[in-house]
């Protein structure tokens, strides 16, 4: 022990552990009253772990060539040793990743996460939610299935629907006139290499704006109103041990739903793997029907929702971008006195289920095949969708609020 | 000794190093990006394709591979042909007024010989490959539907010269390849010299 406490003197002198410690664990106070939905950011941190971990091992035995990238999945899952159990931790990771990534969003706009002092690292989110969603769709070509094939056509096209450069700017991005070897092999590199790297750097980053600014809570009100003579928070608590433990307890039911879905139902039906995708890719026939994984359906159905205009279907395009980036806006449209939901009153709350409802809508409608009664429900949904953020500015104001506490409410 | 520093000259030396490395910067950004262009062996794989037609029955369609994209090559029967004329009023573009065939094909048929119909499969909304369609007024397309393809991703609709229905979410109608006869039963896809036009 004496041996112990040596050693560390001796680090410490030469970098700051217990100060780096004491900043991010020890003697950073959390609010006390988080609940259910604060387990995500944790869980988010924990799945890509899993993903980077799962990756590199499948990393080993896949071979990013066209000839030979859908084989070498094939020998993953019957040859390399648990290579189905690795691939399917990998496969079952990525939707998880989103389940987990779209509750956490969802916990910051009900409570207001987003608002002042928090406006950067909401920003800084976003664009990890964006990174994530370039990680999955170049993930998704490896595999070289029918879906793969036919997912990346369609999205790089959309590309290629800008005016003027469009053309030149979706041969950049494939390194060829069509999807070809060159662009699994790029997409490759991106996936491995590129872009995990850019979101292990903006998670250390998003981290460092949480700790400076402090978490919010589900009364969102600022615990550093309220310190005792030390200079701590009352309502405060130190994340390590209070906020990790509780974050083990939502660790260990995540696993034992990850695992679930790992050994009994690793393709979900089709949601998490499609089945097209078992079909090697062929660029001479598209599948009769395709349909994004499920977690890019939102934006897809708003993208077939909008018809062609001027003989383009660049304003499709341009929805579809801003469906998805439209909530890094949120901290300028939010003009209401409060910042949790519980302290709101009836009108936002309407506008909140509706966003949902839409959400969950055209996720559904994106799965879809094209009929003209789902396109007009799709077209509905997708104005419910943009109005929930135009309208936002307008609805905040006038809605009844209640009065916050001037302290954390707390069974 | 802050008196003895000459500000406007460290400004100077600043902007030009800045200045400097700026543009070393993007000399070095310059191989990179152009790494990502298509190499030499993916332009020169554009090569023309020579197709033998004899076997196509009529009102089949058979696909080949052209710059790696799907070439259809369509036989089509004196009633197809018929029915095409009769809907110009439900067609974004019928008279092919946006150039998306060469000029020798640039009528009616969107061909050089009315019945062998060439186009590359290859829907202009998003990419896809549309499905080849030839029934007439089948449960699932309608009562109009007069043979053409449907695309499965998104729902665009296109006759048997492949011209896109009015509501579809493609723009525009689908591209016919340069092509030229080599011989009666014999195409050439992606070499047009013969027909004297660009």
């Amino acid at each position: 022990m004496k041996y112990l406490k040596n050693l560390l003197g001796w680090v410490d002198e030469r970098f700051p552990l217990i100060e780096t410690w004491e900043f991010h664990l020890s003697k950073y106070y959390a609010p006390k009253n988080f609940n259910f939905w604060y387990f995500f950011g944790s869980l988010a941190l924990l799945v890509l772990v899993i993903q980077i971990v799962s990756g590199i091992f499948l990393t080993m035995s896949y071979k990013p060539d066209a000839l030979i990238a859908f084989a070498s999945v094939e020998y993953i899952m019957r040859d390399v040793q648990s290579g189905w159990l690795i691939r399917y931790i990998h496969s079952t990771g990525a939707s998880m990743f989103f389940i987990v990534v779209y509750l956490h969003m969802f916990r910051g706009m009900i409570y207001g996460s987003y608002r002042k002092p928090r406006e950067l690292l909401w920003i800084i989110g976003v664009v990890i939610y964006l990174a994530l969603m370039a990680e999955a769709f170049m993930g998704y070509l490896l595999p070289w299935g029918q879906m793969s094939f036919w997912g990346a056509q369609v999205i790089v096209n959309l590309f290629s629907s800008v005016p003027f450069v469009g053309n030149e700017l979706s041969v950049l991005i494939r390194g060829d006139f069509v999807i070809s070897d060159a662009t699994l092999n790029r997409f490759f590199a991106l996936h491995v290499i590129a872009i995990p790297l850019l979101l292990a750097g903006i998670v250390f980053v998003h981290l460092v704006a949480l700790h400076a600014v402090g978490s919010n809570n589900p009364d969102g009100i600022e615990i550093k109103k309220n310190k005792d003579a030390n200079g701590i928070p009352l309502d405060g608590i130190p994340f390590f041990p209070f906020i990790v433990v509780k974050d083990i307890v939502a660790v260990v039911l995540f696993l034992i739903v990850f695992c679930a879905i790992v050994f009994f139902a690793p393709d979900m039906g089709g949601y998490f793997i499609e089945a097209n995708n078992f079909v090697p890719a062929n660029p001479m026939q598209t599948p009769a029907h395709i349909a994004p994984v499920w977690y890019f359906t939102p934006y897809y159905a708003i993208l077939r929702a909008v018809p062609p205009m001027f003989g383009s279907q660049f304003p499709g395009v341009i929805a579809m971008g801003v469906a998805a980036i439209a909530v890094v806006f949120l901290p300028w449209l939010d003009r209401g006195p409060v910042k949790s939901i519980r302290y709101r009153g009836p009108i936002y709350k309407a506008f909140m289920a509706s966003f949902v409802v839409s959400f969950i809508g055209l996720g559904y409608l994106g799965l879809m095949p094209v009929t003209p009664t789902y396109t007009l429900i799709s077209q509905v949904l997708s104005v419910v969708y943009f109005a929930f953020f135009i309208l936002m500015p307008w609805y905040t104001k006038i809605d009844k609020c209640k009065p916050e506490p001037d302290r954390l409410t707390f069974k | 000794m802050t008196d003895n520093v000459d500000r406007s000259k460290r400004r100077l030396l600043l902007a030009a190093t800045s200045a400097a490395g700026g543009v070393a910067a993007a000399g070095m950004a310059t191989p990179f990006v152009l790494s990502f262009m298509p190499s030499e062996r993916a332009k020169a794989a554009g090569a023309p394709v020579e197709v033998d037609i004899s076997a196509i029955e009529p009102g089949t369609m058979k696909v080949v591979e052209w710059q790696g994209k799907p070439v259809w090559i369509v036989r089509r029967t004196q009633e197809m042909l018929d029915l095409l004329a009769k809907h110009d009023g439900d067609l974004t573009d019928p008279a092919g007024n946006i150039p998306q065939q060469p000029d020798y094909c640039n009528n009616p048929n969107r061909s050089i010989k009315p019945e062998i119909f060439v186009v590359i499969g290859i829907c202009t909304h998003l990419g896809c490959s549309p499905s080849y369609r030839p029934e007439v007024a089948p449960a699932d397309l309608g009562a109009d539907w007069g043979g053409g393809w449907f695309c499965p991703c998104h729902g665009s609709r296109f006759d048997l010269s492949a011209r896109v229905y009015k509501g579809s979410p493609a723009p525009t109608n689908l591209i016919v390849p340069p092509h030229q006869y080599l011989s009666d039963t014999t195409l050439l896809i992606g070499d047009d010299k013969k027909m004297g036009a660009a």
